[in-house]
């Protein structure tokens, strides 16, 4: 046997897989809190213990890690205009696997970088300008940056024109620059895998030690990306494949959490009809955004705030005062189980318009425009109505043995400009193993994708061929 | 010397496709760096291709006969986006019906157009304004 450890040091639960090559099979999983205030190796330990009694003693001969707990890869995105760089850098963002915790648009003030002190981010992503484009933004961005006092790393990724005169005015010991390509070099065309490449290699060299979590070295080989980042990479592979192996095709994955909801999409979402012009920013074909304001606990109120308390009240049967006071009980108790038959209604209406709304949020848009010769549609954004794979992880959705209802609760939107999902089939990531094959693809790409089609493809269908 | 870079498309909810593409080639040819929005083109569009590429003009096209409804107002915004001095064209089949084209330009330049450009104007002369305008070349 040929055993590796995959261990995924979540915000709240710290996650082990194990997993055998030579039979490309999961030998078993365990968790438990994890322990970022004291030492996370506490969490490790007792998981590894638990583990340990379902596998029997082996040796590993490798052990991966990635890591969202400690508050994760927190960022910060400048850019110029709000839905071309700006956007770009947030994109970029979400792609590296961070959490961005401010986008900031055109010229920064001192009150931004006063806020940006007061946030302080592990990496501000620096963009403005397509390549030859305007350099005014980024250059005076780079000045007011020099003067903010608290540290971080800037990824510069803007104007390759503007290059050198930014890292002279920003770089020092305080705000290490690194350069790299353009988000968007050309108008409306995305690059931004070369800034996730850097963001990357920051979070390894710099981030991970300063936030205590390299204490377990010798034990495993460092954490190697942000928990986010290896669940892009699996669902990736999922897609895709590789040489030898087919994968399942274009996908959509959401992980519904207590603060947050993650919407990813493996799918290029062009038109799906001739008389369809695109607008806009070309979206990132792996595409992962995050709704901040969006999840069953911490932010229940998002919810209810987004899709409307009405929605809340129709989908579960419930009144809206009785909404409100469960929604007062959550907002006292974050670690709330429902147990009656109305709090169980409640979180199934809550589960539903969480994704719903992360859903709506991360597609595109049609827009009839009615010209002389007839209506005419543009599309803004990804069109993900044919994509015909829905992947659910998160603890809300894989303990609920209502999932494939909620995704078809949420799917229900008679707007049919809106471009989700609608005919998909929903597979649930039932052993949460998602990250651990995102990390194990870095080391063993044909039995990460093995064990990712056995859990998630449909019986003989992928065959490989 | 460094390339002028031009945004061009068709504005409002004119899918006229043709024209814009002719246009994309003639002015590359002619030694531009040209960003083409396409067609379906709204003002803030246009606007924030300009600042995001610090465009030196800006050349709208309107071929159904809406023009002067698409257009009004995208002087005033350009100013508001810091777009002060961008040089503003426009052509095409701007207004519908067969109304004296010196009103017609009228109305436009008081809208804040630079220049105003006549149906069936060919691509040579509006390289040539250009060429006036942005190299002070006659």
């Amino acid at each position: 046997m040929r055993a590796v450890l995959l261990i995924d040091f979540g915000s709240t639960y710290t996650k082990l897989t194990a997993v055998d090559l030579d039979t490309a099979q999961v030998l078993a999983t365990a968790d438990d809190f994890t322990t970022a205030s004291t030492d996370v190796m506490i969490g490790f330990e007792k998981a590894l213990k638990e583990l340990q009694v379902k596998t029997g003693d082996i040796t590993y001969e490798k052990r991966l890690a990635c890591s969202s707990a400690a508050g994760g890869l927190q960022m910060i995105a400048c850019g110029l205009v709000p839905a071309l760089t700006a956007k770009a850098a947030k994109l970029a963002a979400f792609g590296a696997g961070a959490k961005v915790i401010k986008t900031y648009a055109y010229e920064l003030t001192k009150s931004d970088v006063d806020e940006i002190d007061q946030k302080n981010p592990d990496i501000l992503l620096l963009t403005g300008g397509t390549d030859g484009g305007n350099r005014e933004v980024i250059e005076h961005n780079a000045r007011m940056l020099a003067t903010a006092k608290s540290a971080f790393p800037v990824v510069y990724a803007g104007n390759r024109a503007s290059v050198d005169v930014c890292r002279d005015i920003l770089h020092s010991d305080l705000h290490p620059v690194f350069t790299t390509d353009n988000v968007m070099p050309v108008l409306n065309k995305l690059n931004i895998l070369p800034a996730q490449a850097v963001i990357r290699k920051i979070f390894l060299e710099k981030i991970i030690s300063g936030k205590g979590l390299s204490q377990e070295k010798g034990l495993i080989e460092g954490i190697i990306m942000p928990t986010p980042a290896a669940v892009l990479a699996a669902l990736t592979l999922l897609s895709e494949g590789t040489e030898k192996q087919r994968g399942i095709g274009e996908l959509v994955a959401v992980d519904l959490g207590g603060a947050t909801t993650d919407i990813y999409s493996i799918a290029k979402g062009l038109p799906n009809n001739a008389s369809t012009v695109l607008h806009g920013l070309r979206e990132p074909y792996a595409k992962r955004t995050v709704e901040g304001d969006i999840g069953m606990r911490y932010s229940a109120k998002g919810i209810i705030e987004a899709a409307g308390i009405e929605e809340v009240a129709r989908i579960s049967g419930l009144s809206e005062t009785t909404i409100s006071e469960f929604l007062a009980r959550i907002e006292e108790d974050k670690s709330i189980i429902p147990q009656t038959e109305e709090e169980i209604a409640m979180d199934y209406a809550l589960a539903a318009l969480a994704v719903r709304t992360g859903l709506i949020r991360h597609a595109g848009v049609l827009e009839q425009v009615y010209t002389p010769v007839g209506p005419a549609y543009q599309q803004v954004g990804k069109d993900l109505t044919e994509v015909s794979n829905i992947i659910v992880t998160g603890g809300a959705l894989i303990h609920s043995p209502d999932y494939q209802e909620i995704v078809r609760e949420a799917v229900n939107v008679p707007d049919e400009q809106i471009l989700i999902p609608r005919k998909a089939e929903v597979t649930k990531d039932k052993q949460y193993i998602l990250s651990a094959m995102g990390l194990l693809a870095t080391y063993h790409q044909d039995t990460a994708l093995k064990i990712l089609i056995n859990e998630f493809g449909k019986d003989g269908v992928y065959a490989a061929s | 010397m460094e390339k002028k870079s031009l945004i061009i498309g068709v504005i409002g909810a004119d899918v006229h496709a043709v024209g814009n593409q002719i246009l994309y080639f003639a002015f590359r040819e002619a030694g531009y760096e040209v960003i083409n929005l396409g067609v379906t083109v709204s003002q803030e569009e246009f606007i924030e291709a300009a600042i995001e590429s610090k465009a030196d003009a800006i050349l709208v096209s309107s071929l159904y006969g809406h023009g002067e409804l698409d257009c009004q107002g995208l002087r005033d915004k350009c100013n508001e986006a810091g777009l002060k001095d961008i040089l503003l064209y426009v052509g095409g089949n701007i207004v519908v019906g067969k109304q004296p084209f010196d009103e017609v330009k009228q109305r436009f330049v008081n809208m804040g157009f630079n220049r105003v450009f006549a149906p069936g104007t060919s691509p040579e002369t509006t390289i040539a304004a250009l060429k006036e305008d942005l190299y002070g070349e006659k």
